[in-house]
């Protein structure tokens, strides 16, 4: 397969738009804006080693005639915690899905503006979105693993990927990080489908992880799961972020509270309204709409 | 009772309707049934006249009798299954693989517009009277297995089995795309998400989810092929013959007489013995038998593999 295809992977090339990013002036002049992407600077907890993987500038998504995304320019800093939260149909999924191209999928979208990974526009024409989502690992709302055994889930991505070498240790190494070994561990050839929805989840984020990409892009990972499991895939995203960068939709306003540094809100329209520190988003936001939209009287 | 409140009559029923009600509902009921009741009619017909050849043929030697010779009263089953075996496997060959693929095409890769021309061109295909299939196979196929230099004789197995083949294609891929069009969209969304190709989800992720109802569909289209009769009697001549194990591929070229076409000889034959006419049944009995196995068989792994989804 068409493995590293995208031309910036290697890591003794310069990533030229690291800089760039920091210091670029924001198109659209948001001032809001213009201050979220001033990831360095923010005396976040966790915001140190934030240099920014993902990059949006100017982002627009058509679905057909109608708009789902204005103009977005967000910074997503590594191995942290990004959450974005809105109201239905906000377009945060839709953002989601632009960074590994699962868009393209989608007939009637459309992707206008540029979006770098790495300081490679993902939108270029020579990558290969195959390889690009070999990187960025993608964990959905409903657990969606194959009708296969255990084993054989979190060996798909290892196998498509030729990387069969130690497949068992590493099979065991992501159900591990997934904190579903212990409960696997004798029945990894059982399928998926048997297990309940939350280990079924956990299982998804070891398939997932198994590949060791870069990002993983959660889609209302939890929405499907009762409250026990939730904690359980909350604690987990927490560890992730030691060495994955997770960029996470939710709709649920207290977990990202909970487990995010970042937070992106994004509100009807398809227009993200601020981008700040969590901490700041859910303390002391600089809009009034965001505002509104935190203490539940919008939305 | 009160007499004060002139309201409806509640309490008033019109003679005879429960009984109405009654027939109907036996009249449906013996609709529904009617099907059952035949089939089961069938089968013990079937089995008693059967059983009358049986008292007089021993079953041993009916089953493996490498002869058929009604005219020297010899009954081998074998000659017979042979003939049956190989159009099973020949088309089975055939329709298979190119169904699978065209139901993959259908379900995975088509556009509405393509799959809109497709899907009634493959209806079609199925609606064609096999006897068509049979005259095509006699007056095209052979011809043309000539002309590209294979050995073929007038009457042969291949030619009859290709068209089988073909006619049993639509049922492979009709139930086929049926099961991977029902396999649940996010499970392609996360082969996708993988970093899977197109062809990697398609043959890694929809097609094994696909699998019960994609081996049914194997299962119904060799019942149909074993089952299969016009297109035999027409193409594959009138000969019972043993397959040729030392020279497995000289068997294609040679015409064989499976079950079907036998039966229908037999039947219609100006003079035939008492005992030859109700070796009919014999054989009819055991074509029942298989491809009633062959169903209990396709019933069983569809309810062992299929997988559940919310």
């Amino acid at each position: 397969m068409t493995e590293n295809e995208m031309t910036s992977n290697d890591s003794t090339e310069p990533t030229p738009t690291t800089e760039t990013a920091a210091s670029s002036p924001d198109p659209s002049g948001d001032p809001l804006i213009e201050q979220s992407i001033d990831v360095e600077g923010t005396g976040d907890t966790a915001g140190e080693t934030g240099k920014p993987v993902i990059e949006s500038r100017d982002l627009n998504v058509f679905y057909g005639e109608t708009q789902a995304l204005q103009g977005i320019d967000l910074a997503i800093p590594e191995k942290q915690v990004t959450a974005m939260i809105g109201p239905s149909g906000c377009g945060k999924s839709t953002f989601l899905r632009c960074i590994n191209r699962m868009n393209d999928l989608i007939d009637a979208a459309r992707v206008e503006g540029d979006l770098y990974f790495e300081g490679k526009n993902v939108y270029d024409a020579d990558v290969d979105p195959v390889a690009l989502r070999r990187r960025i690992g993608m964990v959905f709302q409903h657990p969606n693993p194959f009708p296969k055994s255990i084993y054989d889930n979190v060996a798909y991505g290892l196998r498509i990927q030729d990387q069969t070498e130690n497949i068992d240790e590493k099979v065991e190494t992501a159900l591990k990080r997934a904190a579903l070994w212990d409960e696997v561990k004798d029945q990894l050839d059982k399928s998926a489908l048997d297990l309940s929805g939350g280990q079924q989840q956990r299982l998804c984020i070891a398939r997932a992880i198994a590949v060791d990409p870069d990002v993983i892009l959660m889609d209302e990972p939890a929405s499907a799961l009762d409250p026990i499991a939730t904690s359980k895939i909350e604690d987990l995203i927490e560890e992730l972020a030691e060495e994955f960068t997770v960029v996470i939709v939710t709709h649920n306003m207290q977990q990202a509270a909970r487990i995010s540094d970042k937070t992106a809100v994004f509100l009807t329209g398809g227009e993200l309204v601020e981008f700040d520190d969590t901490d700041k988003i859910f303390e002391n936001p600089d809009s009034q709409r965001v505002e509104d939209y935190i203490t539940g009287k919008f939305g | 009772m009160s007499t004060e409140t002139p309201g409806p009559d509640i309490t008033s029923r019109p003679t005879g309707r429960a009984a109405r009600e009654r027939m109907y509902r036996y009249v449906l009921l013996l609709c529904a049934a009617a099907s059952i009741l035949v089939t089961v009619s069938i089968v013990v017909l079937l089995a008693r006249d059967a059983i009358t050849f049986f008292t007089l043929v021993n079953p041993v030697d009916f089953f493996t009798g490498t002869e058929f010779l009604i005219s020297r009263n010899v009954y081998g089953l074998l000659p017979l299954l042979s003939g049956t075996l190989l159009v099973t496997v020949i088309s089975a060959v055939i329709a298979l693989p190119t169904g699978v693929a065209a139901a993959i095409y259908l379900s995975e890769y088509a556009s509405d517009q393509m799959r809109s021309v497709l899907k009634p061109g493959l209806e079609i295909l199925a609606g064609i009277p096999t006897v068509v299939y049979g005259i095509f196979a006699l007056v095209y196929v052979t011809p043309f297995l000539q002309t590209i230099g294979l050995p073929v004789n007038t009457f042969n197995i291949l030619s009859a089995s290709i068209m089988v083949g073909i006619m049993i294609i639509p049922m492979v891929s009709s139930l086929s795309e049926d099961a991977m069009s029902s396999v649940p969209d996010s499970l392609r969304q996360a082969g996708y998400g993988m970093g899977a190709t197109k062809f990697e989800v398609t043959t890694g992720v929809v097609v094994p989810a696909a699998a019960s109802g994609i081996f049914s569909s194997f299962i119904l289209a060799l019942s149909r092929a074993i089952g299969e009769t016009m297109i035999v009697v027409v193409a594959a001549g009138s000969r019972p013959r043993m397959l040729n194990l030392s020279d497995p591929l000289a068997n294609l070229f040679q015409g064989y007489q499976p079950m079907t076409a036998a039966m229908v000889q037999i039947n219609s034959a100006d003079s035939v013995s008492q005992l030859g006419f109700t070796s009919l049944f014999a054989i009819g009995l055991t074509l029942f038998v298989i491809t009633f196995l062959l169903n209990l068989l396709s019933n069983r792994i569809a309810a062992r593999y299929r997988e559940e989804y919310e």
